[in-house]
């Protein structure tokens, strides 16, 4: 079977007593027209990555509202997915060698699928390029389908996406992360964040005794401002960048800066940027440069929690949900105007937006200069994670868009 | 204790931002955005952003003056958006109009700068509206202030501040029914002037709460 099975149920009274009973009567209304309807989601993957991440939060959630959602996740080899990696780097505007077998495995792994799948939900939901063809299955009861897109489609190689157009096209309406991603389609297109789970490790409430030991565990010091940036070692999150804008924060502050990513030990690219960063650090002893092992929700949640300041130095972004953790413990932050950033910081009212090296480093000096505007700045962001990029909001945009779609036809 | 003829019904909404078509990066794009962009529109980056960013108050008014400020960096063009107030407008067709006298008076006197490129262009966007009757209905000003508790952000919004496109009126949905329905036009009035750009939603209606409470110890 291709039906994922979610581990366990989270009590909504849980999340009341976080956002207010009136959400949670919300949601509850939203799901009531919508009970005994059948919504199918469909992937490539049941682990890793951030979709999977959401929806193994999402369904719990959906369960508890009483809705008949399900998940199936697509099969393919390796030849498939050596596609739709290239495709995926393609659509971002990475170069791409056109190769028509490429589009033949496509197509053939979408149509062994269509065989598999039941793709009789009434509302199927459709995530990425990869599952895109499964259109092609469209029932003739007049089911509603949607394409979610979770990557940047601002600049992408031409000859991906038209080949790719054709398909989404089909659909009923289609979800981007920010403005910036959508394309012009014949379909409706709406704007659909990702978000993060308030109750997850990664950020539910932590025992200030266990962030003191997380500190002490990598040799911290509590007592002096810390600077973080949590991503992966990736040139795109420019950890570089970030040591050069730490280096002229500390002509004026005596602070210490933490990059904390997952492992490097399985990624070549990720182990060649570790040492890049290693090189400029130069042994500093203020540079806590931290390999995670691959799944640490609580780590980062405590050195999150630690720190005097986030930063989020992307050259590039999908969407960043760094951030969104790091707004949701009231953190300062600063991070670069790139990908859905924007939409997470607006700019001097939830954190600091930055162009360059200089900018960042400026910023923080602000901040830390200003400590009751960070706090200001951390106050609004949690308001504004806790308006826009919860869970929660995901799902009553989900019954949202079901209502809708329904009341078109 | 005054019982009305007509219920008050709650309603709950939920939104879905629909992304248009169009877009500017510079400030002569931005005037011809706003000249044709739809109504929708209009309405998402005044009125809907009230709600969604609701927790400022300081500075954030609408989305036109923030890209003004933050990307277009037209710090005076930003003071004049957001000086806009979305309570003294009517209809959606008085607000475009106003913007555009704003956005082209200002492009008429610096057309070097109308010209010049923004850091990040503005998209616009429209508002998908779906609303539910939330199963609550109010005859009693205690049975009104026990729903209005119940409320959502969304649904508040809906019924104090987008209520006044609805109804064409200088007012909203509960100043509308605690006037026409339990014929108390003083406490309408106050409930009516609760300044929805210093408040947050909570705090907006911790203000009702306040003045339906004061008026009920009168009684």
């Amino acid at each position: 079977m291709s039906e994922v099975a979610i581990a366990s149920r989270i009590p909504l009274d849980e999340y009341a007593a976080l956002l207010g009973e009136g959400e949670i009567d919300e949601l509850r209304l939203l799901a009531k027209p919508l009970r005994g309807r059948s919504i199918e989601m469909i992937n490539s993957t049941a682990v890793g990555g951030g979709v999977a991440e959401i929806l193994n939060r999402l369904l719990p959630l959906a369960e508890e509202l009483e809705l008949n959602m399900r998940w199936d996740v697509m099969t393919g080899g390796d030849d498939f997915y050596g596609v739709t990696k290239s495709f995926h780097n393609a659509l971002h505007g990475a170069p791409y060698h056109s190769d028509p077998k490429d589009f033949e495995i496509f197509l053939a792994c979408n149509k062994r699928n269509l065989a598999r799948l039941p793709l009789d939900a009434e509302f199927m939901i459709i995530h990425d390029p990869q599952p895109a063809a499964l259109i092609e299955g469209r029932k003739k009861n007049g089911n509603h389908w949607a394409w979610r897109c979770h990557i940047d489609l601002s600049h992408p190689n031409r000859q991906v996406w038209d080949f790719l157009e054709k398909f989404v096209a089909r659909y009923d309406a289609s979800m981007f992360s920010s403005p910036e991603f959508a394309r012009e389609l014949p379909i409706p297109q709406y704007l659909f964040y990702p978000a993060i789970d308030p109750l997850a490790e990664k950020n539910r409430d932590l025992d200030p005794e266990f962030v003191a030991q997380t500190l002490a565990h990598y040799q911290i010091d509590p007592l002096r401002p810390i600077l973080t940036q949590i991503s992966r070692f990736d040139r795109l999150k420019d950890p570089v960048g970030v040591i050069r804008a730490y280096r002229i924060v500390k002509r004026y502050f005596d602070c210490q800066l933490v990059l904390a990513g997952g492992s490097a030990s399985d990624d070549p690219e990720g182990a060649e940027v570790l040492k890049e960063v290693q090189q400029e650090a130069n042994g500093e002893a203020d540079i806590h440069i931290l390999e995670l092992p691959a799944w640490a929700p609580l780590g980062v949640n405590a050195l999150q929690r630690a720190s005097t300041i986030v930063i989020q130095k992307s050259l590039r972004e999908g969407f960043g949900l760094t951030v969104s953790e790091a707004l949701w413990k009231k953190k300062p932050v600063v991070a670069s105007a790139v990908g859905g950033i924007p939409v997470q910081i607006i700019h001097k009212h939830t954190g600091l937006l930055a162009h360059s090296i200089e900018g960042t480093a400026y910023q923080i000096r602000f901040l830390l200069s200003h400590p009751e505007i960070a706090a200001k700045l951390g106050e609004n962001g949690h308001e504004h994670v806790k308006e826009n990029f919860l869970i929660t909001q995901k799902l009553k945009r989900y019954m949202t868009l079901f209502l809708a779609m329904a009341r078109a036809k | 204790m005054n019982t009305a003829e007509t219920p008050f019904e709650f309603f709950t909404v939920s939104y879905l931002t629909r992304i248009g078509n169009q877009s500017a990066g510079t400030m002569t794009e931005f005037l011809r955005g706003l000249h044709q962009c739809s109504d929708a529109s209009i309405f998402h980056h005044t009125f809907q952003t009230l709600s969604s960013h609701h927790f400022l108050t300081e500075g954030f008014s609408n989305d036109f003056a923030q890209w003004a400020h933050a990307d277009a960096n037209r710090e005076d063009l930003a003071e004049q958006l957001a000086a806009l107030d979305v309570r003294d407008y009517l209809s959606i067709a008085a607000l475009r109009s106003d913007l555009c006298r704003v956005v082209g008076d200002y492009c008429t006197a610096n057309p070097g700068l109308s010209e010049q490129t923004a850091l990040e262009r503005f998209y616009f966007c429209e508002s998908l509206e779906v609303t539910l009757p939330f199963g609550l209905t109010a005859r009693t000003m205690e049975e009104f202030r026990n729903g209005i508790v119940h409320l959502s952000h969304a649904s508040f919004y809906f019924h104090f501040l987008s209520s006044r496109l609805r109804l064409q009126l200088q007012t909203n949905d509960f100043s509308h029914w605690l006037a026409n329905g339990l014929g108390l036009g003083t406490l309408a009035d106050s409930v009516n002037h609760i300044d929805i750009y210093t408040n947050t939603l909570d705090s907006a209606r911790a203000k009702v709460l306040r003045l339906i409470d004061r008026e009920r110890r009168k009684g």
